[in-house]
């Protein structure tokens, strides 16, 4: 368990070093930030000057090299935008992010567990087509134009939420269940097939046999087992929200990590950009990690094996 | 490589037709009616609209007349018949922006999954095909690529790059082909171990051949099914990245980008948020159905994908 735990670490920072590369690359390829910090009147000489500030007249090696034993040290530069420290510009907004993912994931979660299980044991009823129509619907929409149709139903129409904003619980409805949208299909599919195969498991016909309540074989013995892949998968949902977020922060005006790397990107905000990708993948491999592991403490099945 | 012959799946599906005992005319049009009609039926009007349809449009899609601004669709007070899906801000015919938004996305879509799957179907015979130390690094650079979230990737290249129709193709492209690769990858490693393969190089096939004759026939059907599944997220990953404005740029159109062109009057106009997102929805749904259709048929034990 040690072993596989301590490769999977290194394999996590590998992951991270090349995201770095990735994202350090990509910044370099857009161009000469020096014609956009100064003004347009700048002299040559200005130019060179300030490329030697900022460190670009070395070769690329060492630039990266630079970047990243800055970045270790939590150091990004300062916002162009702002004039103050790049993660801290982004550390302050992380706790907006992870408490609209987590209620996010908290939503498709519940949901998908209801309609999962219901599905399953009511398989081939006139709910679980409801459930399979459900399913097509969701992965075909995206997830912005589903937070835009529910401002413009709830917000605009019905004057029911706030559409913008980050405040009380009202301002998490809309942007949490539009960010949890896209999972849930995924999900309860997952519970619904999970569920059918322990459903059919002969310690269920036993139970069912020995006359066990129906509502406590399903929602108490059967589901324990059914939710196990979705438990385990929990990480790479909770990654994805992540990612998500940058779009559905944008839309809701939310005060995340994910809006403000998108308007840093507008404002050519290159130490902002790179803070919050690189912290945001850093969370990923993290989750994704968490998953490897979470398999074998809920399974022992697969701890054993290896 | 991801567009195969169209008689493929006819083809496939008419053997199957015939193993049951059905051959002939009368198989032929038993297998006609277990097509998937609806889900063609919605990529046929979308392809028709991609080819033919930028020719006639109703109004020239980029044509402004502000006299006739945010005009609802004609079934509505105040809708004219020469208008039947309404007006944006700029008076601009919405039908024909969405008919032209359609090549937009077929464009994209078309160019995005062919070199995906080209690169990735590349990479992934080779890391399974070698093995070793070629796996390895073709593997960990999947994994590096997975460890930046996809739209946060995009977000980034998008940004560095000058935006436009290329760009999103390379953004697209970039995040995508670690699909095929790993896919690709597994069936290889399947395959490797059977009589044919070690027949072919016994033969004297080199690893080219072999891997050009011998695995790419066989894993064509993982291919086609996995590539038309996809295309309703490249259209939806096309139009998230139009709509934040790092995609398809005016004057070009594209569903994405007339959705974020309307989202400061989504409360005086439903019609312009709400109609270019019925075109992707609708698109996205045609080709998912059609894709599992296309893998229940050729690709029975990849239930997964």
């Amino acid at each position: 368990m040690l072993k596989y735990l301590l490769s999977r670490l290194l394999q996590g920072v590998v992951c991270i070093i090349g995201a770095s590369v990735i994202i350090f690359v990509a910044s370099r390829v857009s161009g000469d930030v020096t014609l956009l910090l100064l003004p347009p009147d700048a002299t040559p000489e200005q130019q060179r000057i300030m490329r030697h500030e900022l460190g670009l007249d070395k070769p690329y090696v060492v630039q990266y090299l630079l970047f990243a034993g800055r970045a270790v040290r939590g150091d990004f530069g300062k916002s162009y935008r702002w004039q103050t420290s790049a993660l801290k510009l982004v550390l302050d907004r992380f706790p907006a992010t992870i408490q609209l993912a987590v209620c996010a994931l908290v939503f498709s979660v519940v949901v998908a567990l209801f309609f999962g299980v219901l599905s399953a044991v009511y398989q081939g009823s006139w709910f679980d087509s409801f459930g399979k129509v459900f399913a097509l619907l969701g992965q075909a929409m995206p997830g912005f134009w589903v937070g835009l149709m529910f401002i413009l139903f709830f917000a605009v129409k019905l004057g029911l939420l706030p559409a913008f904003g980050r405040g009380g619980l009202k301002h998490l409805i809309l942007p949490a269940v539009t960010l949890g949208w896209y999972s849930v299909a995924a999900q309860t599919r997952m519970v619904r097939s999970a569920m059918l195969d322990v459903l059919d498991s002969d310690y269920i016909q036993t139970a069912r046999g020995v006359g066990v309540p129906r509502w406590i074989l399903i929602w108490k013995y059967a589901l324990r087992n059914a939710a196990i892949p979705l438990v385990t998968m929990l990480g790479v949902y909770f990654a994805a929200m992540l990612g998500g977020s940058f779009i559905i922060e944008t839309i809701f005006a939310w005060p995340g990590v994910g809006r403000t790397v998108v308007e840093a990107i507008f404002a050519r905000d290159y130490p902002v950009v790179q803070a919050g990708v690189l912290f945001t993948s850093i969370f990923f491999v993290l989750s994704n990690l968490l998953v490897d592991l979470a398999y074998g403490f809920i399974d022992p099945r697969i701890r054993y094996v290896r | 490589m991801s567009v195969a012959p169209p008689s493929q799946s006819a083809a496939a599906a008419q053997t199957l037709a015939r193993r049951r005992g059905k051959a002939g005319l009368k198989g032929f049009a038993s297998w006609l009616l277990r097509l998937p009609w609806f889900p063609l039926l919605i990529l046929l009007v979308v392809f028709f609209c991609a080819t033919v349809g930028p020719y006639v449009t109703p109004h020239d899609p980029g044509a402004l007349n502000l006299s006739m601004a945010l005009k609802p669709p004609s079934w509505q007070i105040g809708g004219t018949a020469a208008y039947p899906l309404g007006t944006d801000n700029m008076g601009r015919d919405i039908l024909s922006r969405m008919i032209l938004g359609a090549k937009i996305s077929v464009i994209v879509a078309f160019w995005a999954i062919l070199f995906s799957g080209a690169i990735g179907t590349l990479m992934g015979m080779f890391s399974g095909y070698f093995g070793g130390k070629i796996d390895m690094i073709i593997m960990r650079l999947v994994d590096i690529q997975m460890s930046v979230p996809a739209l946060a990737l995009a977000l980034i290249l998008s940004a560095s790059l000058k935006p436009g129709m290329t760009t999103v193709i390379v953004v697209i492209v970039v995040t995508y082909w670690t699909w095929y690769a790993r896919i690709v990858r597994g069936e290889v490693l399947s395959l490797k171990e059977r009589d044919f393969i070690a027949l072919a190089r016994i033969a004297g096939c080199n690893a080219f051949m072999i891997l050009l004759k011998h695995f790419l026939p066989n894993i064509l059907n993982t291919l086609l099914v996995l590539a038309t599944l996809q295309l309703g997220s490249v259209i939806i990953y096309e139009a998230s990245l139009s709509f934040l404005g790092l995609g398809i740029q005016p004057p070009d159109v594209s569903w994405g980008l007339m959705l974020s062109d309307a989202r400061p009057y989504i409360s005086v106009a439903w019609w312009v948020i709400t109609l270019p997102g019925l075109a992707i929805v609708l698109t996205c749904l045609g080709s998912n159905l059609f894709g599992d259709w296309l893998r229940d048929t050729l690709d029975p034990k990849r239930r997964q994908l």
